[in-house]
């Protein structure tokens, strides 16, 4: 079964969806989505890295983001720029990067496209092993520092005071956002994945009344996204990434209705 | 009475500044377990800034704090929640404690807001906002109580009633409080033990002594003197930025 290519990429974004559901929702509360992005143009920089050292892809790209991530601190405490300003700044640097070393790098061919937007084709057994450990991994992480990351996004100063040492579940989030952008660029490809993040969150903010149906629904939003879309991807020779992403784009226009309706039921 | 295991929380000579600008500098006290340690003073003076270097939040401090519990209530004067979050009041409850239902009822009935326990955080009013803040501090019983301005926006009565509230959960639980209020008549009545703050500690003691003292009264003025006593207005040294006492 697994020699089928479409159910490989169907279970890769099945995993992920599982993954990027409750960390979407952090990505929201905590305002991250530039941060994201910023990890994910970053994930070139990994990829190339990859080819040229014969590494693991998803292994490379994590250690490439979580430096990024470790640089972006570095820049917060010593200059006066602010965070939007210093997250474009590796952003698109560290795109441009990517893409000069890849200019260098002709002895390899590569699928340009596939990196930027996901490619289904792509996904091997390997991949599908990584996403899956990988994806259990980040959740059981995700879950031990649950409390106090949540707490203080809440507010930090409570978090804080009550001893739930806010700072270190911080510091571990990050970490988690630098493994999903590793274990999900094949799928979504780099440009989409913050989609992948918050657009399925998005959609279940509109629809939840508390913390903990947010997270599932978003989990939900992105299995809907992940499957229509690849089969999307499948009938229309479109590329996966943006095939998912509108699909969650659909969901989230879906939502706003029942926002409406709920507008209309207090009135 | 002051044996050392009941001590709480104590600060020694404990200070903290921003940028070379001391916000508040050497102040000593300590919260012992069954009493209500009061911090008064006027706008700007570091009495926010003393909780927080009590409670940990602030680390890069002058001076030393010694904490002897981690089971710790916090009411914090501002709180700023996002709303894109959806947070209902139980969620809330549950925010640094597991705890049964019974105790989140308990403590939301104590604070009488228990209609609102299914309501959406954002759609409180202020004063509701500040009960449910202080039903979430003192649900998971804690040892030590840090009350900034706790019932801050709350009606009159309510007002009454919460100080009373306070002071009946610190003799049953045998808690500590470290208060923050602006109301004088309160602070007089149900504190053990008060300081006063503006930049340092001018003075300290029971509510009775300090209400004596000079400082106290240049602070607050011919009105919170005249509750106790009449003295001249006597304030002979101004602060600078560098929390030093200047002679006039």
């Amino acid at each position: 079964m697994l020699d089928d290519f479409f159910i490989r990429a169907l279970l890769a974004g099945i995993g992920v969806s599982f993954v990027t559901g409750p960390l979407g929702c952090f990505v929201i509360w905590r305002r991250l989505s530039y941060f994201g992005d910023t990890l994910a143009h970053s994930a070139l920089l990994g990829v190339t890295l990859a080819f040229t050292m014969e590494f693991n892809i998803a292994l490379s790209v994590f250690v490439i983001s979580s430096m990024l991530a470790l640089i972006l601190i570095q820049l917060q405490k010593r200059t006066n720029l602010p965070g939007d300003a210093l997250l474009g700044l590796l952003a698109h640097s560290s795109l441009a990067v990517g893409l000069v070393v890849i200019g260098f790098l002709t002895f390899i061919r590569f699928d340009i496209m596939g990196l930027l937007f996901g490619d289904i084709l792509a996904v091997s057994v390997n991949d599908l092993l990584i996403i899956w450990i990988g994806g259990a991994l980040i959740l059981l992480t995700l879950k031990f520092i649950w409390k106090p990351l949540f707490a203080s996004t809440v507010n930090y100063e409570l978090a804080e005071a009550e001893g739930l040492n806010p700072d270190r579940a911080k510091a571990i989030f990050t970490i988690l956002m630098a493994a999903i952008i590793a274990i999900s660029i094949k799928m979504v490809g780099l440009l989409l994945i913050t989609g992948m993040l918050i657009i399925p969150a998005a959609m279940a903010r509109n629809l939840s009344s508390s913390p903990q149906s947010m997270v599932i629904l978003s989990i939900v939003g992105g299995l809907l996204s992940v499957i229509i879309g690849l089969f999307t991807s499948l009938e229309f020779n479109t590329s996966s990434g943006p095939s998912i992403i509108t699909t969650a784009l659909l969901l989230f226009i879906l939502s706003l209705f029942k926002i409406k309706q709920s507008i209309k039921l207090k009135n | 009475m002051s044996s050392d295991q009941n001590i709480l929380v104590k600060l020694n000579n404990a200070g903290f500044s921003i940028k070379d600008k001391w916000l508040v500098k050497g102040v000593s006290l300590q919260v012992e377990k069954g009493k209500i340690v009061t911090l008064i003073g006027p706008n700007g003076s570091g009495k926010s800034t003393t909780a927080k270097i009590a409670l940990g939040i602030y680390k890069q401090i002058d001076g030393s704090v010694e904490k002897y519990t981690n089971k710790i209530g916090y009411v914090p004067q501002k709180i700023s929640i996002d709303w894109t979050l959806p947070l209902r009041v139980s969620d809330f409850m549950l925010l640094t404690e597991e705890l049964d239902n019974e105790t989140i009822d308990e403590a939301l009935s104590l604070t009488g807001v228990i209609h609102l326990k299914n309501k959406n955080l954002g759609d409180l009013s202020g004063g509701e906002f500040q009960r449910v803040l202080l039903a979430r501090a003192i649900s998971k019983k804690p040892d030590l109580l840090v009350l900034d301005e706790p019932v801050q926006g709350v009606d009159f009565t309510g007002e009454i009633a919460l100080y009373e509230l306070i002071k009946k959960i610190s003799d049953e639980l045998n808690c500590g409080i470290l208060l923050i209020s602006h109301d004088l008549h309160t602070v007089m009545s149900a504190t053990d033990h008060v300081v006063c703050l503006n930049g340092h500690v001018c003075c300290s003691g029971s509510p009775m002594e300090v209400a004596k003292n000079n400082e106290y009264k240049a602070l607050f003025g011919e009105q919170a003197s005249q509750i106790l006593s009449r003295y001249e207005h006597r304030h002979d040294h101004i602060h600078t930025d560098e929390g030093e006492i200047k002679k006039n």
